[in-house]
């Protein structure tokens, strides 16, 4: 593997028929790189969490997988309207997801608990009327994170 | 139980993927309306049981590596959940019976469950 690999895809808001390509892609380009099962299939989980977080609740943004020997970074970037509570939205079943988001069977309020059980570390920055920027990390290696 | 099996399990009706019946092979089924929670609790490689029926359910089930959805109380998935299980070789079956039905004669014959984990409250 080279000793770092970025990949980065567009996502647009309220596109639920697209809604999964980029994690898809994300996915593949980890298979690739021969990235172990065990580590892309967390890696999934959090990437189309994230994305389809950018597609209900943010109006879209950009997708990002850095790759490097030691650990994978996923990174979800947007311009929305920000979590004006980050304790409370990391809360298991905290959603302000619409009606139709619910009858589509996301908006249950799993989505930020699953990324952080799936993530060594998880990092969120979010500002009221600015956007919000999420960062996690996967480690290759056992022990190099605080997972458990 | 390879998915052959689980057909005539259920009675199902194979929407597409008929050549992959007899070589998928899942040990295990996730039944629910709640995309949300398949994420969070479906293990890889398990059968998907639903009554939603959108393009969603797809993508969900491919990034989860689940090889196979069954659609339950008779719906179909639309066509996009359709077009996009063709594209990449996941085979949709429809049960006519209820999820509870459906999941009680799976159980029955051996399907497991997905273990929830414990987690803080
Ligand atoms: N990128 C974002 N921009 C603005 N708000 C967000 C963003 N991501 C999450 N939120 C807020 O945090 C809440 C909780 O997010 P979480 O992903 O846990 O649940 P959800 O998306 O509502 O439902 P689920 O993930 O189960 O489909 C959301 O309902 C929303 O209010
Ligand atoms: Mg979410």
């Amino acid at each position: 593997m080279d000793s770092r690999y970025e990949v980065e895809f567009k996502v647009r808001g309220d596109d639920f028929l697209a809604a999964g390509e980029a994690s898809n892609q994300i996915k593949e380009t980890l298979i690739m790189l021969g990235v172990p099962s065990p580590i892309s299939r967390r890696a999934s989980v959090i990437t189309y969490e994230a994305e389809m977080n950018l597609v209900i609740h943010s109006g879209g943004g950009i997708l990002r997988a850095i790759i490097t020997p030691e650990k994978l970074t996923i990174e979800a970037k947007d311009q929305g309207p920000g979590i004006p509570d980050l304790d409370l939205a990391m809360r298991e079943g905290f959603s302000t997801a619409s009606d139709k988001v619910r009858e589509m069977g996301f908006g249950a309020g799993m989505g930020l608990p699953n990324i952080k059980r799936n993530s060594d570390c998880l990092q969120i920055d979010s500002l009221i009327g600015k956007g919000t920027i999420l960062t996690a990390t996967v480690f290759f290696h056992q022990g190099e994170g605080n997972r458990g | 139980m390879n998915l052959k099996e689980i057909v005539s399990c259920i009675g199902a009706e194979t929407l597409h993927g008929e050549d992959l019946l007899e070589k998928v092979e899942v040990e295990k089924a996730y039944a629910s309306d709640l995309m949300s929670d398949v994420l969070a609790f479906a293990w890889p490689g398990t059968l998907l049981l639903t009554g939603l029926t959108n393009v969603q359910i797809v993508r969900t089930a491919q990034m989860m590596d689940i090889p196979a959805v069954v659609f339950v109380r008779g719906k179909r998935p639309q066509e996009e959940a359709v077009a996009l299980a063709k594209n990449i070789g996941m085979p949709l079956l429809v049960s006519s019976m209820s999820m509870y039905e459906t999941c009680g004669l799976l159980y029955k014959a051996g399907l497991s469950p997905c273990v929830i984990p414990a987690r803080e409250a």
